[in-house]
């Protein structure tokens, strides 16, 4: 191997005209095997730790080549030059050729470090767990976020509810046969009127007697009747309600806000059928049923609530003039809709608290 | 409501090959909600046979079988299941004699159950068939032999279908019928439904039978002192006799079957055609035997205290708001309701006195749910009954026993009615298209309320509609508007989506309920949704407020502060009829309800468990009275303070989370060890719901009935500004482990971590008025302190000592370590802190950093003797 692309001039003692050509102090085949010599070595170290005995041997103090610099100073004044050329030029090469190799073993090594950290990437361990919202919970906040979206609200109310916000307000009259037929949990001592309540509608009635008109607001919320538990019945079950009262509100209002509800929870290939039913609280009332084109068991109309145009005697009890104000109202099942849309076959999974029905869900619906 | 095919097909042209699935899909589009499908369920050769002769076969057993030669087709044909037309049968009932017309199921039929027939050998011979009872045919519970159809008054020739002869080819569609529709509980009301549904024709059996008005009178009286909400008991009553009813007379197979598939088993011609005309009309019926009462008929309210024996050999105690129908004799029936034994009709009965009255659906309502005795009368009498069919409907009683029973129309009977007819119902113009929101013509309007019978009168331009008499339920406009978009069709109805005014999107405390379940999830926690119903028991430890324990008490006095906490009497709502008797109570807290489902997931062998659920308690106050006696009426606005009344009466009920933690916090997992969950998890669990709602929740020693007496942690609130330090300081929960035992009884591991937080009083304090501290920027000095104090003293309360000597330039402290040992005298501890300190506008020097932390240990000092540990 060559020192430089260049080659060097001879170098001669410093007078050539004083004496006959001698060998020089430093020749250049001396310089020429310590750098061959040390460039050989390099290239033989394979660690950084032999390469480090490498630098001390052919670039330390008592390498050959600083033995060989160390004679400069003998050096005649006219050879100086080059012979600090050949010489510097060889120390160059010899360092350039270290610092090649030093990165060479570096990265080799930095390399063989981390193969060495492999893991089984599929074998992490977590310190993390996983938790889970219910079905029930993030469907009714879903549901809610529509209708807070068109401008509506979100109302709440007790549970255990006085019978007059439960049923006289809502147009059950003490003998009606529809409040005989609610199964209804009552709380001691009966006297006192005190209900679990069997809907969402009270929170209608509240709405209306704290809020100013117009009202647009949405009660989900949890709802008590007495049904034994069994695959598609619970004693204890969520609806979401909705009303909405204006001047001038039709029952094509309540289609309108029913189709873009089911279109907006369900999907857009979802519609909604109208049937007349009867509700104390409505008049027209009108069963809902959705249909979707995917739900799990096949395109189908399922029944899924009740709505209709707030009953007359609703707005009285609320004080307000049903011939100047009208509204509309539904009440939907919130377990139903988990049901059809994720094809739970059985209520027990949903009330049971088995976590591996939440965990199913994670942290979205 | 069920409906025989062939019955509706009497009023209504049903097309030939109506299925009762096409019946339930005409009815529902008008709304009248399909429930189900009833058949007789036989299929197969099933054929009249004629028994030829039989010869009686004794058995080892001691009893005697015949063995019958039974003619199933005519001579030189075929039976219809192929065979010869004489077959040999097994038949083990007494009740025939030869010549008698039978009915023979041959093998390849079936019978419900199903009970398929096939030739079989049994008593020594091959059984070619068998000769079918009346239950084994489904026409109700007669098995005291085989079915002579000449007991049904059939002669019918042999080899006949017997499917189609007694009707057992008839099916029934089950329909639900809404509390306003009482008149859709008669096959009348149900055909006009479904000429409404599919525009055929309607053929009104009340418009068909001619009445004629009793000559002699029948007396009657309607005695009602005690009317209830001012409605008197009776309104309508008529009776008329047949005399010389033929009481060995069958029921037709006809009747048999409809009544059967209706859900009536026949029970004598008499009462099966009472109750076919109530079926029929919708008019509840009675028969009296006419030679059983005693003078003329009473109705009055009952005596406080009488007694009355129900049909049903049930003596009852009657109230004075029961409705009566007596005799001389007394009590013959309680109207509405169940008839009395006195004057039953029997087996003898051969004059019959029909009553067809109308009473106050009220009455009959509460008599019914007062004695437990729902009916089929009493159903329709509480929804209301058209007043005028009373007496079409004993009219047609008295033509089915003239025809039927061979008995005489007598013209003796009486017509008592104080009904007066419908008022008319102004519907203004427009109206009903502003209510539903599509443009009816007037013509659909008029059409519509004609159709369901409805008599219109044009006043000035105005329309006036007057219900039909079976209509109660239509009362005002709406009621009209309804019947209009029903009629036209409800498909009708346009989609418009209406404009909501600007809202305001979730109040704070609904965000912060979500960012609660959102976070506990997002750290681990599985949200469950438990049943608010548990035992008194687990109220009485729960639904206990926990104690903060004095610092100077500490530790050391557990003991005595664990008994003092013994379950006390917690107040409680109870249920009046709960699903489980073990469990009446509303909760007062979360937690029971988690440890039961806690442990119904270890039991499904899921181990480790960390679940929390938001929800309402029902936590009433001691010595308050909850509830309103009376309520206001509907319909009508509450006066302020009877509004004021009702709110204060309900149970305060706050929205807390539950927090309950069993097994590993982590499992154990490569390089990673299993961790335990305990009282720490819990208070991060605490923790969580703080950095969720952003507002700080502390923590201190606490006791608690159910809980550990060292591990347990009372949660509060700080409320700035409050007038003493209890008020400052408000109590929000706890959180840690449960005594053992109580984990035990909730079949749980020892150590069961829990926390339960009235998020309401922490919502309360999360009024999002953050006043946000400049961030200082220049660079901090870091030191650490180590403290020896009292072992009973809580590092909480040694921190913020440190942290409010330290003043200002400290910018954070956090624990990093609790020393106990050697080094460390017995009953100390050491507590070493990490401190950061930061000046607002140039680099602390290191002098100025010590002072601050001397400072902080000064305070320290003074408030708890701590010392520095070198």
């Amino acid at each position: 191997m060559s020192v430089s692309s260049v080659p060097p001039e001879p170098i001669t003692p410093s007078d050539p005209a004083e004496s006959e050509p001698a060998e020089p102090l430093i020749s250049e085949a001396a310089v020429n095997t310590a750098v061959d010599a040390a460039l050989a070595a390099i290239a033989a170290a394979a660690t950084t730790a032999a390469l480090k005995l490498v630098r001390s041997e052919h670039a330390g103090e008592s390498s050959p080549l600083s033995k060989l610099n160390a004679l400069m100073r003998n050096v005649p004044g006219n050879q100086k030059a080059a012979a600090g050329k050949l010489v510097g030029q060889a120390r160059g090469a010899v360092t350039k050729a270290l610092t090649a190799r030093e990165d060479e073993i570096g990265t080799a090594e930095a390399a063989a470090r981390l193969l060495a950290e492999t893991v089984d990437v599929t074998a992490a361990a977590s310190a993390w767990k996983a938790g889970a919202r219910h079905p029930i919970s993030l469907l009714s906040e879903r549901a809610a976020d529509v209708f807070v979206a068109m401008g509506w609200e979100v109302a709440e109310g007790p549970e255990l509810e006085s019978e007059w916000f439960n049923f006289d307000g809502l147009n059950f009259d003490e003998d009606h046969p529809a409040r005989a037929m609610q199964d209804t949990f009552f709380v001691e001592p009966t006297d006192a009127h005190l209900v679990l309540r069997t809907q969402t509608s009270p929170v209608q009635l509240r709405a209306l007697l704290s809020r100013e008109l117009p009202v647009y607001v949405v009660a989900p919320g949890r709802v008590f009747r007495t049904d034994e538990l069994d695959a598609t019945h619970t004693p204890v079950f969520h609806q979401i309600e909705g009303i909405a009262i204006d001047k001038g509100l039709t029952m094509a209002n309540l289609r309108g806000t029913l189709d873009h509800f089911v279109k907006a929870l369900f999907g857009p290939g979802a519609k909604v059928r109208l049937r007349p039913n009867y509700f104390p609280f409505t008049e027209p009332s009108a069963e809902l049923d959705v249909w979707h084109p995917t739900f799990k068991d096949g395109a189908r109309w399922i029944e899924w609530g009740g709505c209709g145009m707030v009953h007359a005697n609703v707005l009285r009890s609320a004080g307000i003039d049903p011939d100047v104000y009208s509204g509309f109202a539904f009440g939907v099942g919130v377990e139903r809709a988990v049901m059809f849309r994720n094809d739970v076959k059985d209520m027990h999974d949903m009330v049971e608290g088995d976590i591996r029905f939440s965990q199913q869900y994670g942290m979205t619906v | 409501m069920r409906v025989p095919l062939s019955w509706l097909g009497e009023f209504v042209d049903l097309a030939p090959g109506t299925t009762p699935e096409d019946v339930h899909a005409a009815l529902v589009s008008v709304g009248l909600e399909e429930e189900d499908i009833h058949r007789f369920e036989v299929s197969g050769p099933i054929v009249v046979g004629e028994v030829l002769e039989f010869a009686g076969e004794e058995q080892t057993n001691g009893k005697t079988i015949n063995w019958c030669q039974v003619r199933v087709a005519p001579d030189g044909e075929l039976a219809a299941d192929g065979g010869p037309a004489v077959h040999g049968i097994i038949c083990g009932a007494h009740n025939f004699a030869v010549g008698d017309k039978v009915v023979v199921t041959l093998p390849g039929a079936s019978l419900p159950g199903p009970f398929p027939i096939a030739a079989r050998k049994t008593y020594g011979h091959v059984s070619d068939g068998m000769i079918a009872s009346a239950r084994e045919l489904g026409l109700g519970d007669e098995h005291d032999g085989i079915l002579l159809l000449k007991n049904l008054g059939i002669d019918a020739p042999v080899g006949a279908d017997a499917i189609a002869l007694l009707g057992l080819d008839d099916s029934a569609v089950e329909i639900n019928v809404t509390p306003d529709r009482g008149y859709a509980f008669s096959i009348r009301g149900v055909a006009r439904e479904y000429s409404h549904a599919t525009g055929v024709p309607f053929r009104d059996p009340a418009l068909a039978l001619t009445v004629v008005a009793p000559v002699t009178r029948f007396p009657v009286t309607i005695d009602d002192q005690a009317p209830i909400r001012g409605r008197s008991g009776s309104s309508v009553f008529v009776t008329r006799v047949v005399r010389g009813v033929d009481p060995t007379r069958p029921t037709p197979a006809w009747m048999i079957a409809r009544l059967g598939l209706v859900g009536i088993r026949s029970i004598s011609l008499v009462v099966d055609v009472t109750n076919y005309v109530m079926f029929e009309l919708g008019q509840p019926l009675h028969g009296y035997d006419l030679d059983k009462l005693s003078g003329g008929i009473i109705v009055r309210r009952a005596t406080a205290g009488e007694k009355f024996t129900t049909l049903d050999a049930v003596t009852r105690t009657l109230s004075v708001e029961d409705l009566l129908i007596t005799d001389e004799s007394g009590p013959i029936g309680l109207a509405g309701v169940m008839g009395g034994a006195s004057t039953e009709i029997s087996s003898k009965t051969v004059n019959v006195l029909v009553e067809a009255a109308n009473f106050d659906p009220v009455s009959i309502a509460r008599s019914a749910r007062r004695h437990k005795l729902p009916s089929e009368a009493s159903k329709r009498f509480e929804r209301g009954v058209d007043p005028r069919v009373a007496a079409v409907a004993a009219a047609r009683v008295v033509q089915l026993l003239v025809d039927l029973a061979g008995g005489v129309a007598d013209d003796l009977g009486s017509v008592y009615d104080t009904t007066t007819a419908p008022l008319p119902i102004v519907l203004p113009t427009g109206f009903v298209s502003g209510l539903i929101g599509l443009n009816y013509t007037g013509d659909e309007v008029r059409d519509a309320l004609v159709e369901i019978g409805a008599a219109l009168h044009d006043v000035g331009g105005v329309l006036h509609a007057t219900p039909p008499t079976w209509r109660p339920d239509l009362t005002d406009k709406w009621t009209l508007a309804e019947e209009v978009a029903r009629i036209v069709g409800y498909d009708r109805i346009p989609s418009v989506l209406p404009v909501a005014p600007p809202g305001r999107g979730l109040t704070r405390t609904q965000m912060l309920r979500r960012t609660v379940a959102q976070t506990l999830a997002a750290t681990g926690h599985t949200e469950v949704l438990t049943y608010p119903f548990v035992s008194e028991r687990a109220n009485n430890l729960f639904g206990v407020a926990v104690t903060a324990t004095a610092v100077s008490a500490g530790a050391a006095d557990a003991d005595a502060s664990a008994a003092s906490v013994a379950p006390v009497a917690v107040p409680q709502m109870k249920i009046v009829n709960p699903l489980d008797g073990e469990a009446p109570f509303l909760r007062t807290s979360m937690l029971p309800g988690l440890l039961q489902i806690a442990h119904r997931n270890r039991s499904r062998g899921l181990v480790d468990l960390a679940m929390y659920e938001q929800g309402l308690v029902f936590r009433p106050e001691a010595g308050v009275t909850y509830g309103s006696a009376v309520l206001p009426a509907g319909g009508e606005r509450p006066s302020a303070q009877v509004e004021a009344a009702l709110n204060a009466g309900i149970v305060p009920q706050p929205l807390m989370v539950g927090v309950v933690l069993v097994g590993n916090d982590v499992r154990h997992q490569p390089g990673l060890p299993a961790a335990p969950t305990g009282w720490q998890s819990a208070l991060a669990a605490v923790q969580q719901v703080a950095l969720a709602t952003g507002v700080r929740i502390g923590v201190r020693q606490g006791v608690h009935p159910a809980m550990h007496p060292g591990r347990t942690a009372e949660l509060f609130v700080t409320v700035p500004g409050a007038a003493t330090a209890v008020a400052r300081a408000v109590s929000v929960g706890f959180a840690g482990e449960l005594l053992p035992a109580v984990a035990d009884d909730f079949d749980l591991p020892a150590v069961v971590a829990v926390a339960e937080i009235n998020l309401g009083l922490v919502f309360a304090q999360a009024d999002g008025d953050l006043t946000v501290t400049p961030i200082r920027t220049m660079p901090a000095a870091t030191q650490d302190l180590s403290l020896v104090v009292a072992a009973f003293v809580p590092a909480a309360a040694l921190r913020a000592a440190v942290a409010e000597g330290a003043g200002d330039l400290l910018e954070s402290i956090e624990l990093v370590d609790d020393y106990r040992g050697a080094g460390v005298e017995p009953g100390q501890k050491s507590l070493t802190f990490a401190l950061r300190f930061r000046g607002e506008e140039r680099t602390l020097t290191a002098a100025e950093a010590s002072a601050a932390r001397l400072a902080g240990v000064a305070l320290a000092a003074e408030r708890f003797g701590a010392t520095l540990r070198e």
